[in-house]
């Protein structure tokens, strides 16, 4: 009995060695930093404004995504060569791995949080696994384009009701995958949606899934209330008349500001920021910017949109007044300011600086620098307050 | 004489492309290399092995030829995503880069 009680104790006194490692402490304010060059990821404090661990071994970040488990504790990261990793933001290690495609576009986690979706290129389709190990749920093919190719996927976003929604870029369809059941997938397909859609958003009250068209003007939406409607086509006017930039960058939409009842959007081949009117989605205004828009993303509250540009203008971040629809502060960061990420509250944003391998951290009521941090080829930032935000 | 003006084209090409390896300096072909990897990479992939764009290896690219690519860099190709990048890319760098690609540069 002794000898029991001795073993357990030990056995207690071990586990609590194995993971004294790890952090104690809650994940709040904690986040996430993607190094795309490097295949790593740093954890950060951003109350702190300092790395608590760094992760490498992520494979070919470019592109890379993150979500987060509902308790705050795990990512997964979505990498470009269709890796699938699951990290422990508080004991800084990879708890699982998978190479689940050949070439992959983000991913997304449902809305219970026990199914994780990702969205891939090549083979073209979507794959669903448990969040808990990884393991395939699973396998919806596109539809093929050939005999050798299925279309590629993109826009993968999550739902309400256990649903995700994506486009498909090559045959412009939306598809609603409704994981109710895992064991028996249920598709809903809303075809000639427009063309080549090649990014997409759903709204944070999660009603309207939005994709954003690269082979036509304007964009398709799709009331989730009411699939049984369709998809339509919004703003088939915008930049009708006016000579289109080429694009070196695309945009991205989903960082899509709402602020209040208006709609901030990024004008594609155009330098301006759009002003939508949410509802009937029609242009209010049309905000003359420094480049051509990449994200237009809202602070928390709405009362400024923040944008970054596409090559060759990315060394350029402006601050717009959503009352007055002008632009409030150019800021030059440096070159290859890639993404922003609000504080949960808006206190502060921080970017990605790329070619000074950085991030800077501003005070958004001063519009000023406050911090930086050393960070290899940083690309995405992704804080742990996404876990209870709908598309993120 | 048609294989004759073959060779002598290919001749031609090969020490123009010679020529052309000359002509960037090499600071330049480093600034390449960096935004082939970071800007061209954000659709064709870090790692040029395709993305929303097509891959870019050597393997995928060897049905086309060094003014082919270089072409389609500086002109684009109308009705796709790929932009031209004569505003930021001259012909002689063009046919640089080309070169670089059909030899399956990594960067």
């Amino acid at each position: 009995m002794r000898l029991m009680r001795y073993l357990l104790s030990a056995l207690l006194l071990y586990s609590g060695q194995a993971s004294a490692e790890c952090l104690t402490r809650g994940t709040g304010d904690m986040g996430i930093v993607i190094e795309r060059a490097a295949g790593s990821v740093q954890v950060v404090d951003r109350r702190a404004h300092r790395a608590l661990f760094r992760i490498e071994g992520l494979g070919d970040l470019s592109h890379a995504s993150a979500v987060y488990s509902p308790d705050e504790r795990y990512a997964y990261i979505f990498g470009r060569d269709g890796g699938l990793t699951r990290l422990d933001i508080l004991c800084g290690t990879i708890t699982h791995r998978i190479v689940q495609g050949g070439n992959s576009i983000g991913g997304a986690i449902s809305q219970d949080g026990n199914l994780i979706a990702v969205s891939n290129y090549e083979p073209g389709g979507v794959k669903v696994f448990a969040a808990s190990d990884l393991r395939l749920v699973a396998d919806i093919p596109a539809t093929p384009v050939n005999s050798e190719k299925r279309s590629k996927t993109v826009g993968l976003v999550d739902a309400g009701e256990q649903r995700f929604v994506y486009s498909l870029y090559d045959t412009g369809e939306t598809w609603i995958l409704d994981m109710s059941d895992p064991a028996n997938p249920v598709i809903q397909k809303h075809e000639k949606i427009g063309q080549l859609p090649y990014d997409a958003l759903i709204t944070r009250d999660g009603r309207y899934y939005i994709a954003g068209l690269f082979g036509q003007d304007g964009l398709a939406l799709l009331d989730l209330w009411h699939p049984e409607r369709g998809t339509r086509l919004i703003l088939e006017d915008y930049g009708k008349g006016e000579q289109k930039l080429p694009v070196y960058k695309m945009p991205h939409l989903e960082g899509w500001a709402m602020a209040g009842n208006r709609a901030f959007l990024p004008g594609v081949g155009h330098h301006q920021v759009l002003v939508v009117e949410r509802g009937e989605w029609n242009t209010l205004a049309k905000i003359p910017v420094y480049g051509q828009p990449v994200f237009v993303m809202a602070r928390p509250d709405g009362r400024q949109i923040w944008v970054n540009f596409a090559f060759p203008d990315n060394d350029t971040i402006q601050v717009i007044d959503t009352e007055t629809l002008k632009v409030v502060k150019t800021l030059k960061p440096g070159k290859g300011a890639l993404h922003m990420e609000f504080a949960p509250r808006g206190e502060e944003v921080w970017i990605s600086i790329r070619d000074k391998d950085e991030v800077q951290v501003y005070d958004t009521r001063k519009l000023q620098l406050t911090h930086t941090l050393p960070v290899a080829k940083p690309s995405g930032i992704f804080f742990t307050a996404r876990a209870h935000t709908t598309g993120l | 004489m048609p294989r004759t003006i073959a060779v002598m084209t290919a001749l031609l090409i090969a020490a123009s492309s010679a020529a052309v390896a000359a002509d960037v300096p090499p600071q330049r072909q480093a600034e390449l290399r960096y935004l082939l990897k970071h800007d061209c990479g954000s659709c064709h992939g870090m790692r040029l092995e395709g993305g929303l764009g097509p891959a870019l290896t050597a393997r995928r690219l060897a049905p086309y030829g060094v003014d082919f690519l270089a072409l389609t860099i500086i002109q684009g190709r109308p009705g796709t995503p790929m932009p031209p990048w004569r505003p930021f890319i001259s012909e002689p760098e063009a046919q640089w880069l080309a070169t670089q690609l059909k030899q399956g540069i990594r960067p």
